[in-house]
């Protein structure tokens, strides 16, 4: 039986293997890239997604773990939140070699989400999962910051 | 050099016209090969090349620097925006294809990027190339409105004529400045002219890696793609002895499994029917020609190596001969591990075989490099290999391989599936275990001051092995001194007046290779630890002790030392409770650099950065913002190797560590603040990717000693404190 879900807020379908990873469902069978994988074992954040608007590791969720909810991949980040952390990290510079950055922002996002004004003890902590090799920690954090009070004006 | 001026196409692309005017960078004949800075800078302007101005105003760099991080796009975009007066808006880049003649880097003898080459090797080059496309622009515009060149002005991209009143964009000019006259020496600004070098300019791929849409390897699909997979030999050497595929060919999706000389290979339809085929196959391995030592056997016999001379690197005065008179003496081994680079995006490519031809795609450092790999593993001319260069997640070395081991394993795993798009892509386990390390090695310095504390001896040996003899970047096997391993130790920018450096290339059956900073992330941390331990003895102050001590030809190390310690209000290694200030410099890749680390002991034992502060000399500052970042990034990856980065060889050889939950990366919460100074220069740009990396552990481990009274000769950290 197909599992059905919602995928950047529209429905969708998948009838291949119920244990295959949503990250490559995603991106092998949705063409939507710009999640990406890093480690396969949820160490690093480079495949992380919202499941109903929770940040999650895709790499090691089964797409049968998915059924009935929504999943927001980068490319669907476009509420308030997500288009004000997308312009803070363009302002502030923030990828180097970019590829941990989608992952970054949905943490960053789902941060967001639950609390508007994190301290940086808040950003240490829901960024923990993120890796990123090129060690932007400094400006991801100030990109945060600045995400957080574009949305709040 | 060729003078003469060739036209050899007008190109006319989805409406676009195209300034595309062909003049070979070398005489036909010439042999690409490494150059001076000299030559380099007098290497004649080659703009159809470099740029292509479009009829919609924009403005196109070529760009024969992979860009993986560091900048390069917007780097080389700048240098040519700046001379064809352009604006940034109009500015893009794209990747060169594979092409020597034209996109050699000449600070390599080939077509790549590393050695952090990338500004120094481009800045009068692509300078040159938007001089001559802005002097064609002008000689359009004078054409076409029937006035003289000299009354023309350019800016922000608009061209004038102010008594005409007449002005334009580039792109309704470009087709007539096709047909313009090249000029092969155009004039260059005055640096002091610079509009755009030295001030911040937004990096033409912010938006795209902040919105998803920035495209790498793994993002590629070709029609009728089939993903492979890779199960290497866990111990370095081994070869396949038996190979059990029946539950392998049993996963829904796998397509086949197919024995290649780097392990077996599992084909299948989907990346998850790929990664499912490899953890259920069985594979008996040879390893009777394997590497089987253990890292602590390794150290053994490195360290043993170290108390005999070796071959000399460097001799100053009576060398280490002069230790036997000194007053005081030190004697310290240093051990450092073998480092993996996990890069966020695992090595991958997609390699398509079609008639007599093949294409691939690849994040390629050394572009022509993995160019003739494939095309050797494919029975091809390199031309027939058409290279699409990629966005890559990072390298920090992982990419540049001395032998393009992984082209050439995407190469041999497309050619044994047949034809058609293969893509193939490592599990970060195959990363991790994949070797071509940062090569293990061991120091042993000695040390000699005299009645007045003056270091007066210096003698330092090095044990590690070569990944450049007998390499493709060492065709004739004759290196005897590996530069890579005693840069950083050899050419020491301090005044000891005896001194040596001795080198012992040791056997090592585990592949190494070249790691952010190379040779310099442990000569780095060797030479600024002992001498900070020297100066000590000497009872002598980190920076005044360093700045005493630079040589006089080598003023730019002080210019560093000064600025950094003014940064830090430096009075001292220790003015604060539970607090302590540790301070290195170096000079790597032609960039001067000293760091001043902030450390306090952490619970676990480990020291605690809290504040690194940084001045850089890197000559002309191109782009104040990205060299700032880049030093952030250098400091952050080399603490978190500092730390804890180790991949250790156990029982039978094999690696210990293959994920990141065993190998760790720096967190968030363990990146310390980073304020970094760039000191204002007239001289030509350098490079920034990896001095950033050389000064931060030792900075680290010098505050520690002063904070602890421990000091730690072997790293990580994780394991030194406790040695």
């Amino acid at each position: 039986m197909p599992t059905q879900f919602t995928l950047n807020g529209h429905p969708a379908k998948y009838d291949g293997d119920p244990e295959m990873p949503l990250l490559w469902a995603i991106r092998d069978e949705f063409d939507l890239a710009g999640t990406k994988f890093g480690c396969g074992i949820a160490q690093c954040g480079a495949c992380t997604v919202h499941i109903d608007g929770e940040a999650s590791r895709s790499c090691v969720t089964p797409v049968a773990a998915i059924a009935g909810k929504s999943v927001t991949t980068i490319e669907g980040l476009n509420n308030a939140v997500g288009r004000a952390v997308k312009h803070a990290w363009t302002e502030i510079d923030v990828p180097q070699c970019g590829y941990c950055q989608s992952g970054q922002i949905m943490s960053a996002s789902a941060l967001l989400m639950a609390k508007k004004r994190p301290s940086d003890p808040d950003i240490d902590e829901a960024m923990s999962g993120n890796i990123c090799r090129c060690a932007t920690y400094l400006r991801i954090r100030k990109a945060i910051h600045l995400a957080a009070s574009s949305v709040a004006s | 050099m060729t003078g003469s001026t060739r036209r050899d196409f007008l190109v006319r692309t989805g409406g676009s016209l195209i300034i595309a005017i062909a003049l070979p960078t070398m005489a036909r004949g010439q042999a690409i090969r490494r150059m001076s800075a000299a030559e380099i800078r007098a290497l004649p302007a080659t703009p159809n090349a470099f740029l292509r101005i479009a009829a919609d105003n924009t403005v196109t760099v070529i760009a024969k620097h992979i860009e993986f991080g560091q900048g390069a796009f917007t780097g080389l975009a700048t240098l040519v925006a700046e001379e064809l007066d352009a604006a940034w808006s109009q500015m893009r880049a794209e990747a060169a294809p594979a092409n020597l003649q034209l996109y050699a880097n000449f600070n390599m003898g080939q077509q790549g990027t590393g050695g952090s080459s990338a500004m120094f090797n481009s800045y009068y080059q692509m300078r040159k190339a938007g001089a001559a496309a802005r002097a064609m622009l002008v000689a359009a515009a004078a054409q076409e409105w029937n006035v003289a060149p000299g009354d023309i002005t350019v800016e922000h991209g608009i061209v004038a004529n102010a008594a005409s009143g007449r002005k334009s964009a580039f792109g309704p000019l470009a087709a007539t400045a096709a047909a313009m006259a090249f000029p092969p020496e155009p004039q260059l600004k005055d640096p002091a002219n610079f509009r755009l070098i030295g001030t911040v300019l937004p990096r033409l791929d912010s938006a795209m890696k902040s919105t998803g849409t920035a495209r790498y390897t793994i993002d590629v699909k070709r029609p009728g793609m089939v993903h492979s997979a890779i199960l290497h030999p866990l111990a370095f050497g081994a070869k396949v002895k038996t190979v059990d595929d029946k539950a392998a060919l049993a996963v829904a999706g796998v397509l086949a499994v197919k024995q290649v000389p780097q392990g077996v290979a599992v084909f299948a339809n989907s990346t998850w029917a790929a990664q499912r085929g490899l953890a259920a196959l069985t594979v008996d391995w040879d390893v009777s020609k394997a590497e089987l030592r253990s890292c602590d056997e390794m150290y053994r016999v490195y360290a043993e190596a170290t108390k005999f001379p070796g071959d000399e690197a460097e001799l100053r005065g009576r060398g280490a001969d002069a230790l036997a008179g000194t007053a005081r003496q030190l004697e310290a081994e240093y051990r450092f591990p073998f480092l993996a680079h996990a890069p966020m995006e695992p090595s991958n490519a997609v390699v398509e075989i079609g008639d007599g031809s093949a294409q691939l795609w690849m994040g390629s450092q050394m572009v022509t490099a993995d160019q003739r790999v494939v095309a050797a593993a494919l029975g091809l001319p390199s031309e027939k290999v058409l290279v699409h260069q990629m966005f890559a997640g990072g390298s920090f070395g992982r990419l540049g391989t001395p032998d393009s081991e992984f082209a050439g394993e995407a190469a041999t795993l497309a050619k044994a599936w047949g034809k058609g798009p293969v893509k193939h892509l490592w599990t970060r386990e195959n990363d991790i275990r994949g070797g071509r390390y940062r090569p293990l090695c061991v120091h042993r310095l000695r040390g000699g001051l005299d009645a007045a504390g003056n270091i007066v001896a210096w003698d330092q040996v090095i044990a590690i092995q070569s990944f450049l003899r007998g390499s493709a970047m060492d065709p004739n096997s004759q290196i005897k001194i590996d530069a890579t391993a005693v840069e950083g130790a050899r050419g020491l920018a301090y005044a000891i007046p005896n001194l040596r450096i001795g080198q012992h290339l040791m056997p090592n059956g585990v592949p190494a290779s070249f790691w952010r900073s190379v040779g310099s992330s442990h000569t780095g941390f060797a030479v600024e630890c002992f001498l900070d331990e020297l100066l000590e003895l000497g009872s002598k102050d980190p920076i005044k002790g360093r700045i005493e001590l630079v040589r006089e030809d080598e003023p730019r190390l002080k210019g560093v030392l000064n600025r950094v310690a003014e940064m830090a209000a430096w009075s001292g290694p220790k003015s604060r409770t539970g607090r302590a200030f540790g301070v290195a410099a170096v000079k790597c890749f032609r960039t001067y650099i000293a760091q001043i680390a902030e450390v306090s002991l952490g619970d676990d034992g480990l020291p605690r950065v809290h504040k690194v502060w940084c001045a850089v000399d890197c000559g002309v500052a191109i782009n104040p913002d990205i060299i700032r970042a880049q030093i952030e990034g250098g400091i952050g990856f080399a603490l978190g190797a500092a730390l804890f980065g180790e991949v250790t060889l156990g029982v039978n050889g094999q690696p210990d560590q293959a994920n990141f939950d065993q190998y760790r990366a720096i967190r968030m919460q363990e990146m310390p603040l980073v304020e970094v100074a760039i000191i204002k220069s007239t001289a030509d740009p350098t490079g920034v990717g990896e001095p950033g990396v050389p000064p931060l552990a030792p900075a680290v481990a010098n505050a520690f000693r002063r904070l602890t009274g421990k000091s730690v000769r072997i790293l990580p950290f994780a394991k030194g404190v406790q040695a």
